[in-house]
């Protein structure tokens, strides 16, 4: 039981070749792009979704910050689409592995704060102390901040790979309870089966919002700093 | 009369699987274009088979992106049989 549990974390390989490409690659199919004004059912559905997040979420930003746009919404479709596919049996969730969500918050930590740097290195540098400390606590103010902004790549990277893996493995816990349990006292089994339900609600729920909130986040950065 | 002669006889190269004959399968499956290019022209015509007669239409329900879903699921489950196979009802394993 033990070793089954994190069995479906291990990367996918076949005969030595590399599965977990195809995986990752696979929502793209799921998104087609639209060649008319009016298009398909499912282009527009995606058009109209887009549409929605982008206003919602690029409103807050200057002009310079709006260029990000792309990168934003294509970041938070990713994420989304490539959680929500992990719900399905037997998948597997790039997003569980923290090599791949790390190449995902770097990057785009490291280009807001360098944005920030090279074109307001006065309001960067100011955001280290903020407004109206005594002063013989700007040392350590100084350091407690520097350390707070070096934690945030890693914060968005452990947030999202903690969140899900820990859905994924509450749900094959649960599971694997609610079929044990089923032969020795069907009542418990049927509660056992009530909270897996509304376990996979939550689930459904967590992996969106877990995509919101890496994209605001990384919005919230380029915000500060553009 | 030699002209119906000449256009009933397609060459094999351009028949469609279901017009080979069974005794010249071998040869239509080795004369079919195995570069490269070749399989990704035929990847590229499966998906917009599937794609214009499921989902590029006027009124495409939820079953043309259900079956890409079940696909998915189901090459998953092929990919994951070796572990899974050991978690069977079983009296002991």
């Amino acid at each position: 039981m033990n070793e089954n549990l994190f069995a479906s974390f291990i990367t996918p390989m076949m005969f030595g070749l590399p599965l977990i490409t195809l995986i990752v690659l696979f929502p793209s199919l799921l998104f087609p792009t639209s060649s008319r004004l009016v298009n398909n059912r499912l282009i527009s559905l995606q058009q109209w979704m887009l549409q929605l997040v982008s206003k919602q979420m690029m409103s807050i930003h200057n002009t310079k910050g709006q260029t990000w746009a792309l990168m934003l919404m294509s970041l938070i479709l990713f994420i989304g689409s490539t959680n929500l596919l992990g719900l399905l049996p037997h998948s597997f969730t790039p997003t569980t592995q923290l090599s791949m969500n790390l190449g995902m918050a770097i990057p785009l930590w490291a280009g807001a704060v360098i944005t920030g740097f090279r074109n307001k290195t006065k309001a960067s540098l100011a955001h280290f102390l903020p407004q109206g400390t005594p002063t013989p606590l700007i040392p350590m103010l100084v350091i407690i901040e520097t350390i707070s902004l070096f934690i945030q790549p890693v914060a968005l990277a452990v947030r999202l790979t903690a969140n899900i893996t820990a859905g994924h493995l509450l749900i094959h816990l649960i599971g694997g309870a609610t079929l044990a349990l089923m032969s020795i006292n069907t009542t418990t089994a049927l509660i056992t089966f009530i909270i897996l339900i509304l376990l996979t609600v939550l689930e459904f729920a967590v992996a969106m919002i877990q995509a919101y909130v890496f994209t605001l986040l990384v919005s919230l950065y380029l915000h500060d700093n553009t | 009369s030699q002209d119906s002669k000449m256009a009933s006889v397609v060459p094999l190269k351009e028949k469609k699987l279901l017009e080979v004959k069974l005794g010249e399968l071998p040869s239509w499956i080795l004369m079919r274009d195995f570069t490269p290019s070749g399989i990704a022209g035929a990847f590229q015509r499966g998906y917009y088979r599937y794609y214009n007669k499921y989902v590029n239409v006027k009124k495409g329900s939820i079953a043309g992106l259900s079956m890409v879903l079940a696909a998915y699921v189901f090459l998953n489950y092929c990919r994951s049989y070796k572990e899974l196979k050991h978690e069977r009802l079983r009296k002991y394993h």
